[in-house]
């Protein structure tokens, strides 16, 4: 059964549609990515499986429980970390969680020992006690992940979790939240519009571009599928190496360039041995050999015909300005 | 009830917190209470300021308090919803009712407590309630005026989207409820069209009623008061609470 199973979702705005047509499941305990850009309609898809906003049209099932009817069940089944903060600042970290587990009727005897549990998770444990505003970003949203999981969701929702934060915070994030995944068997599924966050944590990935998914696997047969690696080979003797190259087996093309030969070829690192073998025979030198992995910037470039872009200045990313500036 | 009292404490926390807000909105009214009181205290007289202008302006000035902390306190939903607690409430499996009533009554409970302090500190100026019953049906009519007008800022916040149109609301809602209700000056002294204005401010029998338990007099008896008081609380709490319900986050 998968934990979350998604059919021709669809939402409009008035003229515009944000989601359309989306269609996906995710298995049970997997770490699943929405990547695209602002705007892509990754916010409104998780907005519509946390059931705060009404599909248009499709339907879409989160542990099995139907977003459209039955709305408690959904809720009371996931965790939600949004993109925007949502921790009281002036209340300590502790009072924000014991929040948190009233209002999900978390009864107080699990209540207690299970924050500390989490607390300890995340690495907040000493600082539990603290009033949340003295908070540093990356705590904040360790808090709230620690949060989001107090109900012992099934499915947990990250909406661009690492948003602001400095690489070195993201990287422990991704930490925690692989963690996470592994020792609570917890399903993740993530919005993101940073391509290594998808590499690193994601086993798989659907690339939405406005409101379509675009494509949709592991990150790994994403890159496979727009042509393999690429690897650049310069020789002592070009001309007599490309006839030899391209007889190779697992050699798609290769071709000449004025600075070497370029070798197209699938899962390339096994195949480089081979290369200067075949170079080695020939009685020719290697130059260089350089291995280009494509990476999700180039998958995401092959399926929208464009890169990642930032999309223009909506109301509410106006707010969030005005807000980051006033906390200054 | 286990949720609304979770809003109601977190609101009260909250407020309990903000040492400088609470001072900061205790300098308005003490300004008001301060120039206009003892400002006017020799010119102005009246059949209905025996006592004094002071006297008479105290309940206005508690009531004015209580307004504003109540009317801010509704209308910061717009934010809290978006970048907030609120939204973290918004998304939990509990109805919107339970937080609209937690919201509401934990705005009435601060309002309450700055109307409290007017009315103390109003004590150092040397003004007297008439008797302790009084005071405490003068805190029985800030609650209703709380409630009454935490519920309208949570209605108008319901319907914003962004702080843009709160100079609008500070402008043409919250200065026109509090000039026109008889808090500055006695009401039935006014040309009718305007009497008929501030029969119809709800503000208008908050101040009449708290006037009543602080200095036992007022031009409203004290059970019409009550009556359309409380008839305003509950009409604002249920339009509030339908408004909040269709709040999109």
């Amino acid at each position: 059964m998968p934990a979350v199973r998604v059919e021709r979702l669809t939402k409009d705005f008035g003229e515009l549609r944000a989601v359309n047509e989306v269609t996906f499941a995710i298995e049970s305990g997997r770490i699943f990515g929405l990547l695209g850009p602002n705007g892509a309609g990754k916010s409104t898809t998780l907005a519509m499986l946390s059931t705060v906003l009404n599909p248009t049209s499709g339907g879409a099932w989160v542990n099995d429980f139907d977003i459209r009817t039955q709305p408690d069940q959904v809720r009371r089944s996931i965790g939600i970390v949004f993109q925007d903060q949502s921790l009281d600042e002036e209340l300590t970290a502790r009072e924000n969680m014991d929040m948190h587990g009233r209002l999900y009727h978390v009864p107080r005897a699990v209540r207690q020992p299970k924050i500390r549990e989490l607390m300890e998770l995340v690495g907040l444990s000493d600082r539990a006690d603290d009033f949340v505003k003295t908070y540093s970003g990356g705590m904040r949203r360790r808090l709230e992940i620690a949060r989001g999981l107090l109900h012992e969701p099934k499915v947990l929702f990250l909406d661009e979790p690492t948003l602001g934060l400095d690489p070195q915070t993201r990287n422990h994030l991704w930490s925690y939240i692989a963690t996470l995944n592994r020792d609570k068997q917890v399903t993740i599924i993530l919005t993101t519009h940073y391509m290594e966050e998808a590499d690193r944590l994601c086993s798989e990935v659907a690339i939405i571009d406005h409101g379509r998914i675009v494509a949709s696997d592991t990150p790994e047969a994403l890159k496979r599928e727009i042509g393999g690696d690429v690897v650049a080979l310069r020789t002592s003797d070009d001309a007599r190496m490309l006839h030899r190259v391209q007889e190779m087996p697992a050699v798609k093309s290769a071709e000449m360039r004025n600075d070497g030969i370029l070798v197209k070829l699938e899962e390339a690192d096994r195949h480089v041995a081979g290369l200067v073998t075949l170079c080695s025979e020939q009685g020719v030198g290697v130059a260089s050999l350089a291995v280009h992995k494509p990476t999700l910037e180039d998958v995401f470039l092959h399926f929208t015909g464009h890169t990642i872009r930032e999309q223009e200045a909506s109301g509410k990313d106006r707010m969030r300005m005005a807000r980051r500036l006033w906390r200054r | 009830m286990d949720i609304v009292y979770t809003i109601w404490m977190r609101n009260v926390k909250r407020y309990l917190r903000s040492k400088p807000r609470i001072i900061g909105s205790l300098g308005f009214p003490l300004f008001f209470l301060v120039i206009l009181g003892f400002g006017l205290n020799s010119v102005v007289k009246g059949p209905h300021m025996g006592r004094g202008y002071v006297a008479f302006v105290v309940p206005g000035i508690v009531s004015m308090s209580v307004l504003f902390t109540s009317m801010f306190s509704g209308i910061q939903i717009i934010w809290d919803k978006q970048f907030g607690f609120l939204k973290e409430t918004l998304v939990a499996p509990v109805s919107r009712l339970e937080i609209m009533l937690g919201q509401t009554f934990g705005g009435a409970t601060s309002a309450l407590i700055q109307g409290f302090l007017i009315l103390v500190i109003s004590l150092f100026l040397g003004v007297r309630p008439a008797s302790a019953l009084g005071v405490v049906l003068a805190l029985g009519f800030m609650v209703l005026v709380g409630i009454t007008f935490t519920a309208l800022g949570i209605a108008i916040a319901s319907r914003l989207d962004d702080m843009q149109g709160f100079q609008l609301i500070m402008n043409f809602v919250i200065f026109p409820i509090f000039g026109l209700s008889g808090a500055l000056f006695p009401i039935d002294g006014l040309p009718a069209a305007m009497r008929w204005l501030t029969l119809i401010d709800p503000l208008t029998y908050g101040v009449e009623g708290i006037r009543y338990g602080l200095t036992g007099a007022a031009q409203i008896p004290p059970l019409v008061s009550l009556g359309v008081l409380g008839g305003f609380a509950v009409v604002m709490v249920t339009l509030g609470a339908r408004l909040f319900r269709g709040v999109q986050i």
